[in-house]
């Protein structure tokens, strides 16, 4: 089996490893990295449970090599809040706004609207359904996590005003 | 948040308190089965059938086991010898059910039937060496439609000797011959409803530790019921119950699926004592579609008689589920539930039922979520066809029927003993929330611009809590520490239901402490009482029980040690904000902190006859068999008749579920529910082609709702408390019954111009446009 060497970025702490050319980066980081706030909800790229931000743009990592990561900055679900725990603005509106029940879709989420927000601090109630309909939660009916994006932009918005 | 007032108010019950669940699962730090990882874990993989039916032949494992890193594959006769008993307590022993092996012995009967199971040392690996197991099939003609099963020549289950598994039965039909004869209207349809399924984010899991020198097994499940599990297993294995420990942290979604053991974990279950290492078996999205079970797919011919009022007279249904080929658990009995509850929240003096249940060489019916909301969907779809069919509106033949508070308690006709419910309140409330007159203006004006608009409402009532056989007790253990900080033991099994906030919430103010200062341990085995988990609606109501008999104990005791440091008497003790305080005097108290530690660290300063410590175990029993709870759902849709396309415009539930111990968990349960049902609706449809092979094996073609979808949905609140602890009722299934009915019937008000009858679902663009083209042809 081909194997590679990567070396790449995650949450600000190096990682080098030798790891075959099939691993995907979901399973790099889930077991190499010892990261497992990535799920793994369909591994074929439809519910976005795994997403992750590369280079800050949300990327599956279930559609992706370890490999094709090298050099890459990478970030997870674990790299979002601060060290101390303290939660990110878009986790804090997930948390008041009842945007998750089971959790395991909730990490996709959380990635996939901050990477949203980066783009688009005060998108509209069709561009945030946009944006979520490329992650699947069977828990909530959406309610929740979208009046917390909301929430999350009005924030987004108070911080950096237009 | 906490507000520090007299005896029993401080009241987080009823408060949307945030959850304390949500900063692990938020940060990443939740612990699913797979997040687990043990040392020398090894990997489990299933080579599953490509046939409906088939012949095993032979199985040659040897390319797999030559494989590097390959340590094992199982075939049934590896796996099948060791199985002890395998039953689940809510069948028990004795009941007849399915010959379910481990491994498929000899036939396999559905795409997707476990024939071997590769354990290797990563997923990987497992799924190479799975590729190389060569299995030797004869293929066998398939029962693959459950409408003609029963007369099929081939059987599913030769042993079983039809394939109708069984058939219960209310009155017989017969008795009402005469009422439908003499009515002034008899309106009746065949309802049909496809096969949709509960599809949790997180498939099955399962990880089993063994350690050979103790004979122990330590267990991480994804499970509803974590001691339905270990009792499972040590049934299976031989193995006393104590040395099974059942750990379920975090699950991810469930749905009913995650309830019962199924054949995939008694394979692990039973590999797990023959490898060298910890097994680890986490289903993925495919097998999740094609073996994790099906459900809904079923149908039945439904009747009622109206008199000239159109006040209904009699109603009759008779019901056909498919079950696949390994129903789990025996599905006879929640068929019969689709009879009984037949009748709904409405005054109908006679009614009539009978159900079957079908093999199928598909995959095996399992439980989801309002798992005889067939009686709803079926019953509402008939009210909207008969209210046309009558020249009345689908509301007002409902008014005319509904229950009206003055009438209860009122038994069905089929013996269902309906209290403290309120289906006319939550109807004319939905109503009230829509502004029905409005909307049909609103109708009627879009109609004559060419545009199509429906309005649909279902109307339900449902059994929650079940006060039966296990179900009917829970435990709870509550440790106040020897720092005045609260442990909750409850047997857990949450999969979303936020039933840790629940037992922080509900423990605070039976203890009348600061909520900042419980915390609850759940999902362990080890160290919980024994309890039937996450089904049937039952957490709210059950737990808020076993909380509070715990918590009297501990209360009382309480009181004793204060009175006896204050100086005053017991009665004038009064707790809240995690302080004893004399009532008239809140100056003259003492913390709970202070009290814990006198009770641990002092016993001898006790009061005579109070023992040291402050901990209490104690099991609720059910105060009532039937915890019921109704809802209406009401919602608009615009058909685009070109197109076939279905938008939800507003969708209201108005719900009667008792007191809310958080509101935003019991909304947040509803609209998971709802839009499940849409979905079973307008998109859902685990299909199979006419051969038995299932098509719908990935999320590209197994559609569920996404944020683009679904509709804002608005909530109104009736509250009747049941007779249950807190006057708490189950709403955990109630959005999945509901909907499915509300969004047909807006469907099909949207298209009556057309003169279509809609009977059968799903309802996606291709099904709405052929209706519509059939009617104008």
């Amino acid at each position: 089996m081909g194997e590679a060497t990567v070396n790449v970025t995650v949450n600000g702490r190096a990682w080098e490893a030798v790891v075959e050319a099939r691993l995907t980066l979901a399973d790099f980081l889930r077991e190499t990295c010892h990261l497992t706030g990535t799920h793994l909800g369909c591994e074929h790229g439809v519910c976005g449970a795994c997403s992750v931000l590369i280079d800050g743009a949300a990327v599956r990592s279930c559609l992706m090599f370890a490999v094709q990561a090298d050099g890459a900055e990478v970030t997870t679900i674990e790299g979002i809040g601060a060290p101390d725990g303290e939660l990110s603005s878009v986790q804090a509106a997930f948390r008041d706004c009842h945007g998750l029940q089971c959790g395991f879709c909730t990490p996709g989420f959380v990635v996939s609207v901050t990477a949203f927000l980066q783009d688009n601090a005060n998108p509209t109630d069709r561009e945030i359904r946009e944006a979520l309909s490329g992650n699947l939660c069977r828990c909530t009916g959406y309610q929740g996590i979208l009046y917390a994006v909301h929430q999350a932009a009005g924030a987004a918005g108070q911080q950096e005003p237009a | 948040m906490t507000v520090p007032t007299a005896e029993g108010s401080t009241r987080y019950a009823g408060a949307r308190i945030n959850r304390v669940e949500d900063a692990r699962l938020l940060s990443g730090r939740g612990t699913f089965v797979d997040d687990v990882s043990l040392p020398g874990t090894l990997h489990a993989c299933f080579v599953r059938s490509p046939f409906p039916r088939a012949t095993i032949r032979g199985i040659d494992t040897s390319a797999a086991l030559a494989l590097p890193g390959v340590c094992a594959v199982f075939t049934a006769v590896d796996l099948s010898p060791d199985v002890k008993e395998q039953w689940h307590t809510s069948v028990g022993p004795d009941g007849p059910e399915t010959p379910r092996p481990p491994l498929a012995e000899g036939e396999v009967r559905f795409v997707g039937d476990a024939v071997a199971l590769v354990v290797a040392e990563s997923r990987y690996l497992a799924e190479d060496a799975a590729d190389l197991v060569e299995v030797d099939y004869d293929p066998l003609p398939a029962v693959v439609d459950y409408t003609t099963a029963e007369q099929a020549v081939t059987l599913v289950h030769e042993g079983h000797g039809s394939n109708l598994i069984g058939e219960m039965s209310g009155l017989p039909a017969a008795a009402l011959q005469e009422v439908f004869d003499s009515a002034a209207h008899v309106v009746g349809e065949t309802i049909y409803q496809q096969a949709y399924v509960p599809v949790p984010m997180e498939g099955r899991a399962l990880l089993v530790d063994y350690s050979a020198p103790t004979g122990e097994l330590t267990i991480y499940s994804a499970t509803q019921a974590p001691h339905e599990v270990r009792l499972f297993c040590s049934r299976l294995l031989g193995v006393p119950e104590q040395k099974v420990r059942v750990i379920a942290r975090d699950t991810g979604g469930g749905f009913g699926q995650k309830i019962m053991v199924q054949r995939e974990e008694m394979c692990i279950m039973l590999a797990a004592r023959k490898v060298p290492g910890p097994l680890k078996w986490i289903e993925d999205r495919r097998e999740n579609l094609i073996a994790a079970g099906q459900s809904r797919h079923e149908h039945a011919a439904v009747k009622m008689a109206f008199d000239a009022e159109g006040k209904i007279q009699a109603a009759q249904i008779d019901f056909v589920s498919d079950c696949g080929a390994y129903p789990t658990p025996y599905p006879v009995s929640t068929s019969s539930v689709v009879g009984a509850l037949f009748p709904g929240p409405y005054r109908v003096p006679r009614a009539s039922f009978t159900a079957k249940t079908i093999y199928t060489n598909t995959v095996g019916r399992t439980p989801y979520r309002g798992p005889w909301q067939f009686e709803s969907l079926a019953r509402e779809m008939l009210l909207d066809i008969a209210a046309r069919r009558i020249g009345m509106d689908p509301m007002e033949l409902r008014r005319r029927n509904l229950l009206r508070r003055d009438e209860l308690p009122y038994t069905n006709p089929n013996g269902m003993p309906f209290d403290n419910i309120s289906p006319m309140e939550t109807f004319e409330q939905a109503l009230d929330m829509l502004d029905y007159p409005a909307f049909r203006k609103e109708q009627a004006e879009a109609r004559a611009a060419g545009r199509y608009l429906g309005v649909g409402i279902s109307n339900y009532v449902e059994p929650s809590a079940p006060g039966f056989g296990y179900y009917a007790t829970e435990a709870a253990t509550i440790r106040i520490e020897p720092s005045g900080k609260v442990n909750v033991y409850i047997a857990g099994g949450s999969t979303g239901n936020s039933i840790e906030t629940t037992v922080v919430q509900l423990a605070a103010d039976a203890l009348g402490v600061a909520i900042e200062d419980v915390a609850t341990i759940q999902g362990d085995t080890a160290v919980t009482g024994f309890g039937a988990g996450a089904a049937g609606s039952r957490s709210a109501s059950m737990t808020a029980g076993a909380i509070r008999e715990t918590a009297a104990i501990l209360r009382e005791r309480i009181k004793a040690i204060a009175a006896h440091k204050l100086e005053a008497a017991p009665e004038d003790i009064e707790l809240g904000n995690s302080r004893a305080s004399v009532r008239g005097t809140p100056t003259i108290g003492v913390s709970l902190g202070e009290l814990a530690r006198a009770a641990y660290f002092d016993p001898y300063s006790l009061p005579p006859g109070v023992p040291a410590g402050l901990e209490a175990s104690a099991r609720y029993t059910a105060d009532t068999r039937f915890v019921w709870v109704n809802a209406t759902h009401l919602c608009t849709c615009e058909v685009d008749v070109a197109t076939g396309a279905v938008k939800l415009l507003r969708y209201i539930v108005s719900e009667d579920c008792g007191p809310m111990i958080n509101p935003s968990v019991v909304e947040g349960q509803i609209a998971g529910g709802v839009v499940q049902g849409i979905g079973g609706v307008l998109y859902e449809h685990l299909a199979y082609d006419e051969d038995g092979n299932p098509v719908t094996t990935t999320f590209m073609d197994y559609l569920i709702p996404t944020a683009t979808e679904v509709p804002v949905i608005e909530y109104g609140h009736i509250e009747t408390p049941s007779g249950g602890p807190g006057g708490y009722k189950g709403v955990g299934e109630g959005g999945a019954i509901g909907a499915p009915p509300a969004v047909v019937n807006a469907v099909a008000d949207a298209v009556s111009p057309f003169g279509v009858t809609v009977t059968r679902l799903p309802l996606g663009p291709a099904q709405v446009l052929a209706l519509i083209e059939t009617n104008q042809a």
